[in-house]
């Protein structure tokens, strides 16, 4: 029988990346939140590999933090190595990775979650959820427990339905041996959601200690670490810790051939989808197979255990193989295996049942995020999990929903591929599904999203008056160097000194900057800042004047599409009244349902004649319907 | 999207003497102004006010055609928006000229149906008539997309395809790199991506020339008029000649200089072969002798054969039968009025009925016969009107000048030592035009050839 155990403005089912988000972001903007989780143990877990970051997913975190989230500063507090990834290519695609003491990041996730305030963390397997005349108005727990929301968001990773699969073993179950989530999918499914399956795997972990790195290739840290967070001021205590590069052998790859069958993959075991982004060793052996060897990353998981993530072995063969391919590889000869590779199966959400907003559209007031949606990777679980807590904390709070744009962010890019296309494989960001990669920056994330941050209330003031001190320093400056002339013979020792052509004429010192030899710190010492500038404000003042040309043609097309996103289409219509529209226009526009005319022109199936028509449609259904209303 | 500015042809095209292009938009005027030379600028004169001047190409100075340029401002225009209408010879080759020129210079071809569209939205149209304007949309789109499918013939939209896949598998390596830096996949150089821009570029230069050549359109349907001497073959030139206007004009420098070599049939113009011979004596054959009257057949797009209706048929035309029978022709049996004496079994059993034409070309009789079937021939009766076949044509060009502007960026852009993530933005422009040449741009397409061209992930 249920009882009733407590009322909240906001429940956040599971304590992944995505529920961590989802928890701080709802309590932090003053709703009364609860966060459920199976294990406490596995609070902000990380089941595949020790690291972050990297294009696109570190570009994510920073605009996490942007935003007000906790990830970015969680890293900072608890990494063990720190690259800057990308630095001989354009700043559009820099990107920060750090390698992360697991162990330690769970930790103080878990700490950040006890000492917030209005949150209220506990441990119980979520089975039911209540619905009411198609409100979601909270949850019931396997022991009987009843919680009560105005708001619930569902963020249960790979855990519905999770089935393992190594070799020919499979057995229920979710990540790293936890229990799956059975009752709570099929509660979905009775709600009518459509589900699908999906699958992704992890390679095994070894003992340090049987590990001969001199036959690795060592890959340090940076010299001079940045940070994900705006905030962070320093460095977490330790050394950085090196990961180590070695290569399967053609005897691992003979290993493989010669089992095959019985990998799941290829004998019908596997029934999920699984992505093209995260391939098993089995996989990418079939598939390219003229490629004599695979790269493995040798990563730790943390710093006080010896216990190795073999990156690039992900296989679902069954044990004694992977115990083979493993000493096949040269330096793992006496590898000890201490946790299995395995492949999983679960249930996923369709995304696109969902809003923008990452409310379901099929039950108010319920919204998911994280891998139940469709993705894959810690950093898009995350992202889903704080606009999730936004939206779920707004909707409380009886304000308007927050909706980043494409153009705005790659959580932006994220969340509209996902409810606007769908995916049919878990979703891995890449920056090249951003169509305004040169703004979005991993450099200019708080310049994007701070703002905003700070508007919706989880960017404090302090921060806040820091962020614009940053931004005026940086447009004094620009304005400085656009006004200042510098003479030609002023400038010769300077341009000598890095090959470039001599001036004719005297030029503004923006003008100078813009040549691909020329940086920052040359303006700087031919004509200093009556202030001196931070590090990161002249890296700003850099690349808005070397890439301004790029940047202004990006910023057009921004310009155009805003007019597409500023085109509201109602709620109410009925896209069977549209005359004119294509059948395959009609069928994907009900389905998907668009909130604005420039999210609709993204709609697979849907062409620019199915937009005019839909343009013109709406233009009388306004006005028709504004005159019926005065 | 609304606010750009639109150009198309809004005169039925090549078969009156003036054709209007008609520009819309808020830069209409200013965009308009450098390609004209008018007494006073186009942004100075009052609204609603006609200019005789010339379209000049700004690139080499070079008239194009002698025009009268109507400027008429927001918002009492059709579209209230500022309206630029320019009325220039009509035909397709002047027409094509003024209209590739402002594609040229950063204005859009309308979309089907879309002055009505803007007109609509910009409260210039009754509400009342938001149906039949959707339903004006959806007609012309499909009527547009149908012909476009057909006009991408097989070569270009191979050749495009190629063009594609060359600068997509750069794109992907470019993205890897970018995306992957530490795998163990080769750095894409500058080189590497100067080749590949140059090689496109001369591939895109070889489509252009072929399209501007303008197949059917710029060189026209190449015609040759057949029959033994005394069928009327002259007649029937003259007779075309005049009941439709030579398409093209005698203003020196703006189009070509002997006129008499194109005539304009229900808008599609033929280039008649020997023409001067068939002026200047009805006795072609007999004149340049039957060897060279075929080697004139061998490069003919259409053969007219030229019967008389009271004359039975000799070896020769026998022989020309056979001939040409499996091609583009038409077997015009002339001289109708008078009493029969040729075979017209024998005429049957070699053309299928709609390729013989009965007509009388003395009395005038049957030209519109003869117009419909050289139009269905060619265009599958789709011709008059709108000429689409020739708008989605002026689009290729358009969208081909355009990637080959992008990948000049690129190229540029590499040889400055440009990151290679910004050389992408233009490489994927250029990509993006061409895939508008063949209706196919989907992102995912890039993401798709990532995974299968390079081995990735953890």
């Amino acid at each position: 029988m249920g009882f009733k155990a407590g009322e909240y403005d906001v429940i956040v089912i599971g304590a992944g990346h995505a529920g961590c988000e989802a928890a701080l972001a709802a309590a932090r903007m003053g709703c009364n939140t609860l966060l459920v989780t199976m294990s406490l143990d596995m609070v902000a877990f990380m089941p595949c590999n020790p690291s972050i970051g990297g294009p696109a997913k570190g570009h994510v975190v920073r605009e996490i933090d942007a935003l007000g989230g906790e990830m970015g500063r969680n890293i900072d507090k608890t990494y063990i190595q720190m690259r800057m990834l990308n630095t001989g290519k354009g700043p559009a695609v820099q990107a920060l990775r750090a390698q992360l003491d697991k162990f330690l990041y769970q930790h103080t996730m878990k700490e950040t979650l006890e000492k917030q305030e209005n949150l209220t963390l506990r441990q119980a397997m979520v089975e039911e959820l209540i619905v009411e005349n198609g409100v979601c108005r909270g949850v019931v727990t396997k022991t009987g427990a009843e919680y009560y929301a105005k708001t619930t968001v569902l963020t249960t990773g790979t855990f519905l339905r999770g089935r393992v699969i190594i070799g020919e073993c499979s057995y229920e179950s979710g990540p790293n041996n936890q229990q799956p989530s059975v009752r709570l999918s099929e509660c979905l499914s009775e709600l009518g959601f459509k589900l699908v399956r999906f699958k992704t795997g992890t390679p095994p972990r070894i003992h340090k200690d049987s590990i001969d790195f001199s036959k690795t290739e060592i890959q340090p840290g940076d010299e001079n670490p940045k940070f994900f967070s705006y905030e962070t001021e320093s460095p977490p205590p330790g050394e950085q810790l090196p990961c180590w590069l070695t290569y399967t052998s053609p005897e691992t790859h003979e290993i493989i051939q010669k089992n095959l069958h019985r990998a799941p993959m290829y004998s019908g075991a596997i029934e999920g989808i699984g992505t093209r982004y995260c391939p098993s060793i089995e996989d990418k052996i079939v598939r390219f197979s003229d490629k004599p060897k695979h790269q493995i990353f040798l990563e730790p998981e943390g710093r006080y255990t010896s216990e190795y993530y073999v990156q690039g072995l992900s296989t679902s063969m069954p044990e004694e193989i992977q115990l083979q391919m493993l000493r096949s590889v040269p330096g793992l000869e006496n590898a000890k295996m201490m946790r299995t590779g395995y492949a999983i199966e679960y249930d996923v959400i369709v995304p696109s049942q969902l809003w923008p907003t990452l409310e379901t559209k099929l039950v108010e007031n319920l919204f998911t995020a994280g891998q139940v949606n469709g993705t894959s990777g810690y950093e898009e679980a995350a992202a889903q999990g704080i606009m999730a807590g936004i939206n779920a904390a707004r909707k409380v709070q009886g304000k308007e929903p927050v909706i980043i744009q494409r153009s705005q962010g790659y959580i932006g890019v994220l969340i509209d591929d996902l409810v606007t296309k769908g995916t049919n494989e878990p979703y891995r960001l890449l920056t090249s599904r951003a169509e305004y990669r040169l703004l979005l920056r991993h450099d200019n994330a708080d310049m994007r999203l701070t703002p905003l941050g700070y508007e919706i209330g989880l960017i404090s003031e302090e921060r806040y008056q820091k962020f614009l001190r940053k931004k005026r320093n940086i447009e004094t400056e620009i304005n400085r160097l656009k006004t200042t002339k510098v003479k030609p013979d002023e400038a010769a020792p300077i341009l000598e000194e890095v090959e470039s052509s001599p001036l004719q004429n005297s030029t503004s010192l923006d003008n100078l900057l813009r040549r691909p030899e020329i940086k920052y710190e040359h303006i700087e010492r031919l004509s200093p800042a009556p202030e001196p500038l931070t590090e990161e404000e002249k890296e700003q003042v850099e690349i808005q004047i070397k890439y301004a040309g790029y940047i202004e043609k990006q910023m057009q097309h921004v310009e155009r599409m805003r007019q597409m996103e500023k085109k509201k289409i109602p709620a109410d219509i009925d896209y069977n009244d549209v005359k004119g529209l294509s059948v395959i226009a009609q069928q994907k526009l009900s389905e998907i349902r668009p909130l604005s005319i420039g999210q609709a022109s993204r709609i697979a199936g849907v062409s620019p004649a199915d937009i005019s028509i839909l343009l013109v449609y709406l233009e009388s259904y306004n006005k028709v319907t504004a005159a019926r209303n005065s | 999207m609304i606010s750009d500015t639109i150009a198309a042809i809004s005169t039925p095209l090549g078969e009156g003497g003036i054709a209007v292009i008609r520009v819309s938009g808020k830069e209409a005027i200013q965009l308009v102004e450098p390609l004209v030379r008018t007494k006073q600028k186009l942004s100075e004169v009052p609204s609603h006010t006609v200019h005789y001047g010339f379209v000049v190409d700004p690139a080499n100075g070079e008239k194009v055609d002698e025009v009268l340029v109507t400027v008429m401002r927001a918002p009492k225009t059709f579209t209230r928006e500022d309206v630029v209408e320019i009325s220039c010879h009509g035909g397709i080759l002047p027409v094509k000229k003024v209209l590739d020129l402002l594609l040229k210079h950063g204005i859009r071809l309308a979309e089907p149906g879309e002055f009505t569209k803007r007109a609509f939205l910009n409260g210039r149209i009754d509400l009342s008539q938001a149906e039949a304007v959707m339903d004006l949309i959806r007609s012309k789109s499909d009527r547009a997309y149908a012909q476009a499918l057909k006009q991408v013939d097989g070569q270009l939209s191979r050749k495009v395809r190629e063009l594609r896949q060359l600068l997509v598998e750069l794109m992907a390596h470019i993205e890897v790199n970018i995306d992957y830096p530490e795998h163990d996949v080769e750095e894409v150089t500058n080189r590497t991506i100067r080749e590949h821009c140059e090689r496109a570029l001369v591939q895109i230069d070889e489509l252009l020339k072929t399209a501007e050549r303008g197949k059917i359109l710029r060189e026209g349907v190449v015609t040759a008029i057949i029959g033994r001497p005394n069928a009327g073959k002259s007649s029937l030139l003259n007779l075309l000649a005049r009941e439709n206007r030579a398409i093209v004009t005698d203003i020196p420098g703006t189009t070509r200089d002997v006129i008499e070599e194109y005539v304009n049939v229900a808008g599609i113009p033929l280039k008649l072969l020997d023409t001067a011979g068939l002026r200047e004596t009805d006795d072609v054959v007999e004149q340049i002798g039957v060897e060279r009257s075929l080697q004139a057949l061998s490069q003919a797009d259409l053969i007219l054969l030229v019967l008389n209706y009271n004359e039975r048929l000799n070896e020769e035309e026998r022989r020309i039968i056979e001939q040409v029978r499996t091609r583009q022709s038409l077997a015009i049996i002339n001289k109708k009025d008078l009493p029969r004496q040729l075979e017209m079994e024998e005429v049957y059993a070699a053309f299928p009925p709609e390729r013989v034409v009965e007509m009388s070309v003395l009395h005038e009789d049957g030209v519109e016969r003869l117009e419909k079937a050289i139009a269905d021939m060619f265009f599958s009766g789709s011709i008059q009107g709108q000429d689409l076949s020739y708008v989605s044509n002026a689009r290729h060009i358009a969208e081909l000048e355009q990637a080959k502007a992008c990948l000049k960026e690129a190229l540029a852009a590499a040889e400055q030592l440009v990151p290679i993530d910004m050389i992408q933005i233009d490489v994927r422009r250029a990509w993006e035009h061409l895939g508008e040449i063949i209706g196919e741009n989907v992102s995912e397409s890039l993401i798709d050839q990532i995974f299968s061209q390079f081995c990735l992930g953890k």
